[in-house]
């Protein structure tokens, strides 16, 4: 094995690029748009994009969908998908808003409350799909409008929560030191995430050890990539797909409350296109639809590539609301044909 | 004995499904309140003569559903996949119509094209959708429900953007038959069209192998290769059908109201034609369809949407209820649960022979 990267690091580029294992290989094209798409934003547009707040904020913004996406990139892997997660987010915020500000609960309980609701949604998905061998994207669509349509029934009209242990933890930020600016007083501004970006950082670092080096997270590749196989290997394929779909559940209640402490309000509208937004990073990330092949490195470059684009489009003026719209349909369009073509070839090679 | 074969031929036949279901409605709708059956004669604003009442709703709304359930049908037994893009492409289709028939200005007094080519318009609009769809399904072998989802996030704005996000308003009496009523007739027309959509289909299935080869791809794609069929190609058709089955659905849509709206129309109607799909019966991963019990299914779909609202459900919350029926069904339908189902008929069986 040693002789071999030996060789491989003395041979041409080309050759290494091919001998690149898949999920390696559109990690590094992920993460080198990424880099390119900031760098450019930073020359071309320059202003905001070279305060490093930014990025904070753009962190800051996206940690529920961070949170979510690699729930989502775990279902994945496994050769599934769900769905329903931008549902589960808006139902567990609008049932955690409503049980803050009108039944005067506090916040451990309602942090217990949006674990439950994803549980909840976890198993009876998983068990669906796993055990009866239901199509994961009926059964996780029919979650996703069973969700939006409790939603509404807990609570119509969107408010915002004032319970003050609440309002105290949503404006808790934690400062980044070394990466503040000055402002126009001349007064020193820390730099600052939210403590949802933080739990987001946490769940990626968990996932992504979890993933590369337990027997557990090898078995999530190894139904994905190939279920017959990986049955003959001695896992068990039922219990390894119902556990992705049971943990994607879990995380979805943590995104919904995360995204809840950031936005501080309920609302029936809230975490609209979530999901779409979810699995559009997760491709963009290098996760493969087929299963198998993803990394949740990936992901999480995969949200910032996408929530950068929509900074950039906002910024240059095209703020009309199709046009976000428009660039994430086309970016998910580009990166699905890269990995078609990229595995056509792998095929033929 | 030859009793028995009838009542479990019909159990067995696909379409009964649909039928069950629309028994169980209709039953529930006569405990709970036979108003619901009341069809009475009115006069619309025009002044011409029109039935009203909950079942022409039905027929009225249905026939739109009943549309789409055609080219939904044909995709999920090509691809083994649905497509949940036609919501947004009925925006796009729609959007499209609009901007030939106001041209230039958003509110004109009259039209400015024949409607014939503003729909011939629309559907080469949604017939492109369709290709991009079928094209990344077929050649780039994507997921379906993948592939729909670049359209069912771009759609709604790319049919903002056809128009320059305005919203049209044509002012035209004779556009608003085609999603109202032809006067002298009390019949909604969207049933007429749906009747025709379905006499063409039907013809189609009967006269060319349409029916067969996707039923072959969808069954096994590699063994109808190997009998010299074109899979790709087959499932790109099957794509383009829908396009043309959204444009008839757009068509009705904008006529309703003569005007669109973004956001809002035909919000979740993908959810509902995968559903009338799935209550006809037709397994959503692709093979043998049965193009009745589809259209069947998507009367009772709307059936069932109509019940929810005389019982004062809001339309957010429609979505929760009928989720749960959507539950229901594939549980039911999960080959697993019929396994033991048909278990259990088994040991009831001497039961029923006496019954019989």
């Amino acid at each position: 094995m040693a002789a071999e990267k030996k060789a491989a690091g003395t041979v041409k580029l080309g050759t290494r690029f091919k001998n690149m294992s898949d999920t390696n290989l559109l990690l590094t094209i992920t993460i080198v748009v990424f880099f390119l798409m900031y760098i450019g934003a930073m020359i071309f547009q320059g202003g905001g994009f070279l305060k490093p707040q930014t990025f904070f904020n753009i962190l800051n913004a996206n940690a529920a969908l961070i949170i979510t996406s690699c729930g989502l990139s775990l279902v994945m892997i496994t050769g599934s998908i769900d769905i329903s997660v931008g549902g589960v987010v808006a139902l567990v915020s609008m049932c955690c808003a409503v049980y803050l500000d009108y039944m005067g609960g506090n916040v451990f309980v309602s942090l217990l409350i949006a674990l439950g609701i994803g549980l909840a949604f976890g198993l009876i998905q998983g068990f669906l799909i796993a055990y009866l061998d239901i199509q994961p994207f009926i059964v996780t669509l029919a979650g996703m409008f069973f969700a939006r349509g409790m939603t509404t029934i807990v609570h119509t009209n969107p408010f915002n929560v004032e319970n003050e242990a609440f309002v105290a933890l949503k404006n808790t930020r934690v400062n980044v030191p070394g990466m503040g600016s000055v402002n126009k007083l001349g007064n020193y501004v820390p730099a600052y995430v939210e403590i949802g970006v933080v739990v987001a950082l946490i769940i990626v670092i968990i996932l992504f050890v979890v993933l590369r080096w337990t027997k557990l997270g090898r078995s999530f590749y190894a139904v994905g990539g190939n279920k017959q196989s990986a049955l003959m290997l001695g896992i068990n394929v039922k219990r390894t797909k119902f556990l992705s779909h049971l943990i994607c559940g879990i995380l979805a209640g943590i995104g919904g409350y995360v995204y809840f402490l950031h936005v501080g309000s309920g609302a029936a509208s809230h975490a609209s296109g979530m999901e779409m937004n979810a699995i559009a990073s997760s491709i963009i990330g290098g996760t493969m639809l087929t299963g198998g092949v993803g990394n949740i490195i990936g992901t999480f470059f995969g949200v910032l590539s996408l929530s950068t684009i929509q900074n950039i489009v906002s910024s240059a003026g095209l703020d009309q609301a199709w046009w976000t719209g428009i660039t994430i349909a086309a970016m998910l369009c580009l990166f699905l044909v890269i990995q078609s073509v990229v595995m056509a070839r792998k095929k033929k090679a | 004995m030859k009793k028995e074969n009838v009542f479990s031929r019909l159990i067995h036949n696909q379409i009964f499904i649909p039928i069950a279901a629309l028994l169980i409605l209709t039953l529930f709708n006569l405990i709970a309140d036979p108003s619901f059956f009341k069809i009475s004669m009115g006069y619309n604003s025009t002044g011409d003569p029109v039935l009203s009442g909950y079942l022409i709703t039905i027929l009225d709304y249905g026939s739109e559903l009943a549309i789409l359930a055609i080219g939904m049908t044909l995709v999920t037994a090509a691809s083994g996949g649905q497509d949940i893009s036609v919501g947004a492409t009925i925006a796009v289709a729609g959007s499209a119509m609009l901007r030939v028939l106001c041209g230039t200005n958003s509110r004109p007094d009259e039209l400015q094209a024949p409607i014939i080519v503003a729909f011939l318009v629309g559907c080469l609009a949604a017939m492109l959708c369709g290709a991009f769809n079928g094209v990344l399904v077929a050649y780039f072998k994507i997921q379906p429900m993948i592939a729909t989802l670049i359209l069912f996030t771009a759609g709604r704005s790319i049919a903002a953007w056809i128009n320059n996000n305005e919203l049209p308003v044509i002012n035209d009496v004779g556009f608003t038959y085609f999603g109202g009523f032809i006067p002298g007739i009390p019949i909604p027309t969207p049933f007429f069209i749906a009747v025709i959509c379905m006499i063409i289909i039907a013809l189609v299935l009967k006269f060319t192998t349409l029916g067969l080869y996707t039923q072959s791809v969808g069954i096994n794609e590699s063994s109808s290769r190997l009998n010299g069929l074109n899979p790709a190609f087959i499932k790109f058709l099957t794509f383009v059908i829908l396009g043309v089955c959204v444009a008839v659905a757009a068509l009705i849509k904008v006529s309703r109201i003569s005007s669109i709206n973004y956001s809002v129309i035909a919000k979740d109607i993908e959810m509902d034609a995968i559903l009338a799909v799935a209550l006809g019966g037709n397994s959503l991963s692709g093979g043998k369809f049965n193009m009745a019990a589809s259209i069947l299914g998507a009367y009772v779909i709307q059936f069932l949407t109509t019940t929810l609202y005389k019982l004062n459900v809001q339309s957010d919350a429609l979505s929760a209820y009928k989720a749960v029926v959507v539950i229901i069904l594939v549980v039911l339908s999960a080959p697993s649960v019929r396994e033991k189902l048909s278990s259990l008929g088994k040991k009831l069986k001497p039961q029923s022979k006496e019954v019989a």
